[in-house]
């Protein structure tokens, strides 16, 4: 089985991407599961299950949704492997712009969109710098120049990525992407002992556990304070 | 460079020797707050494990995305292998897998290329497989090769060079920018310095092609459609990295499309156009015919159809005359148009 982890922000178009590009390889005989990692709701899975597509969904409710994937993607991956996929895709809303869900030797792809503004290429942090493909959308309805100008913006922050424009809903650079998706020599036995491209912080404060109460007294754990006299 | 040589220069250091490395630094926020005139080891040594972590910074990561940057940039700027001068298909197969029936079909830049069939008859994937630069790889199994050679995969991959620009009905701006600031925008994400006379280049090409003229401290968003088509085209031509522009249909409104053609060939660009309007079709020097997914006829425009374009130019003139005077208020009369 391959493993592919997929990320980007909220309604960048990673799920209508994975949809084009897994009809691209079901027509290659190849079977595609899916598994969707998000905070409190998704009905992602409701849109795999319509396209015929197996699929997990994973709620992280009140933690981060990537420390919560870490904790629970081995397990999803040994569910893959009964299944017999040839590909198992996990799509990440990527929530948590300090985190992100790549692991060192599994591919990692992150989906962006070209509507989302020029400085966020530079706000997304490890999500963006540490992919190894970066699949941009949404290119059918910004002009050229902005294209251009986001493709740059993505460049510099990830210089060593395949870049890639998407249209998540015509599918045009779908086959594309589907083609680097899956690759037969790789075989994935078992998640087990690999490791992170990057370390999660321990973002544990009492508020990432639920507190909802104001003041110093409820405050616990990992908290820092602003320097509000030299700000 | 050498990692050691690189890590005993200081970010203004470098960027003083390559312009270019200004908008990888600008994305390093773990470094927003420390000197830049101090070099990158110094810098490094002033890096806790809590403000690394803070700025999910890595030491050698970083490192070696900026040496990734550097040698990427080095090798595409005024870079001669990356010129196209010819683009070229060798033929693949249609739906049927029949054999598509042409040896080699060649695009030149300053030239114009038609593309008819109907919908769904495979241009996208004609295009597709142009701005993939397919190797057999594809559905079609068709070639691209450009300057009669194997392309570079840098054509495929890299977010730096694309071969294709495209130009479609859809399209539109979304960045809150004047005109100016947005052009000096898209000129510094391509390296060009002193873009001042090349954003009044750009702005008085579109104003020639818009009916009505804008001012250059316009709002993007605020120009109407024709002067937005006006400027993405001279943007396109004199502006864009890719060497092939691809145009979706040009709507009839408000821009002067012969003039828009003119514009992107002289600039030396590859135009496909993508149109079943003959006043278009026939300003292209070959057409390609599209047919049950693949390249059907490749025909040569006449000699008579030259001829029959300047007589349908001058009845599309006389209709927006036409225009023009109902707009005015006046009364229609028949020999306007014979
Ligand atoms: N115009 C346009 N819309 C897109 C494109 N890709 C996705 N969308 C739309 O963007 C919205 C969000 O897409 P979705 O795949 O749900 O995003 P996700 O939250 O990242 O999974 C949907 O309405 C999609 O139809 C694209 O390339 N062009
Ligand atoms: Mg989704
Ligand atoms: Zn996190
Ligand atoms: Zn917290």
């Amino acid at each position: 089985m391959n493993l592919v982890t997929i990320s980007g922000p909220p309604s960048s178009g990673k799920t209508a991407v994975i949809l084009k590009a897994a009809e691209n390889l079901k027509k290659r005989g190849l079977k595609v599961g899916a598994v969707k990692f998000d905070c409190l709701h998704t009905d992602d899975d409701l849109a795999y299950e319509k396209a015929g597509i197996p699929v997990k969904k994973g709620l992280s409710g009140s933690l981060c949704p990537d420390h919560y994937f870490v904790s629970n993607i081995e397990a999803v991956a040994a569910w893959g492997m009964e299944e017999g996929f040839d590909l198992l895709v996990s799509e990440s809303a990527g929530l948590c712009n300090r985190c992100s869900p790549y692991i060192k030797e599994i591919k990692a792809v992150c989906v962006i969109d070209n509507l989302s503004g020029i400085n966020t290429p530079r706000k997304i942090g490890p999500m963006l710098r540490m992919a190894d493909i970066v699949v941009i959308t949404k290119g059918d309805i910004v002009s050229q120049a902005e294209r251009e100008v986001f493709a740059a913006g993505v460049y510099a922050v990830n210089p060593g990525a395949v870049i890639m424009h998407v249209n998540g809903l015509t599918g045009q650079g779908a086959y594309e992407l589907s083609t680097l998706l899956f690759d037969e020599r790789t075989k994935l036995d078992t998640l087990k002992g690999k490791k992170l491209r990057f370390s999660m912080p321990s973002a544990l404060c009492s508020y990432c556990l639920g507190e909802t109460r104001i003041g110093e007294s409820y405050q616990m754990g990992n908290v820092r304070k602003m320097d509000i006299k030299n700000n | 460079m050498t990692q050691r040589e690189i890590l005993q220069q200081s970010p203004q250091a470098l960027i003083e020797k390559y312009p270019f490395l200004s908008a990888f630094f600008e994305g390093q926020h773990w470094m927003s707050k420390l000197n830049p005139e101090q070099s990158l080891a110094d810098l490094f040594a002033l890096i806790d494990d809590e403000h690394a972590e803070d700025h999910a910074f890595d030491v050698q990561e970083f490192i070696s995305q900026l040496m990734d940057f550097i040698a990427e940039m080095k090798a595409f700027i005024g870079n001669e292998t990356f010129q196209v001068h010819q683009l070229s298909i060798l033929p693949g197969t249609n739906k049927s897998g029949e054999p598509e029936g042409f040896e080699k079909l060649v695009f030149e830049p300053r030239t114009i290329t038609s593309i008819v069939g109907p919908t769904g008859s495979g241009k996208s994937r004609l295009l597709a497989d142009i701005e993939w630069v397919a190797q057999g790889d594809t559905q079609t199994q068709r070639r691209i090769l450009i300057n009669e050679e194997l392309p570079d995969n840098a054509w495929r991959f890299s977010g730096n060079r694309k071969l294709v620009a495209q130009l479609s009905q859809n399209m539109n701006f979304v960045m809150d920018l004047t005109v100016t600031e947005f052009l000096a925008l898209h000129a510094k994400s391509r390296m060009v310095t002193d873009s001042g006379d090349l954003i009044m280049r750009i702005i008085s090409a579109a104003n020639e092609l818009a009916g009505e003229k804008f001012s250059p401290d316009t709002a993007i968003t605020a120009l109407s459609g024709g002067q937005s088509r006006a400027l993405m085209i001279a943007d396109t031509a004199l502006l864009s990295q890719s060497p092939v522009v691809l145009i979706d249909e040009i709507e009839n409104a408000g821009i002067d499309r012969k003039k828009a053609l003119e514009i992107l060939t002289g600039e030396d660009k590859i135009v496909l156009m993508a149109t079943h309007d003959p006043l278009l079709a026939l300003m292209a020097d070959q057409r390609i015919v599209i047919k049950n997914g693949g390249i059907h006829r490749i025909i040569k425009t006449s000699a008579e159809e030259r001829t029959l374009l300047s007589e349908l130019e001058k009845a599309d003139l006389k209709q927006q005359q036409m225009r023009t005077a109902l707009r005015s208020g006046a009364v229609l009369q028949r020999d306007m148009y014979l």
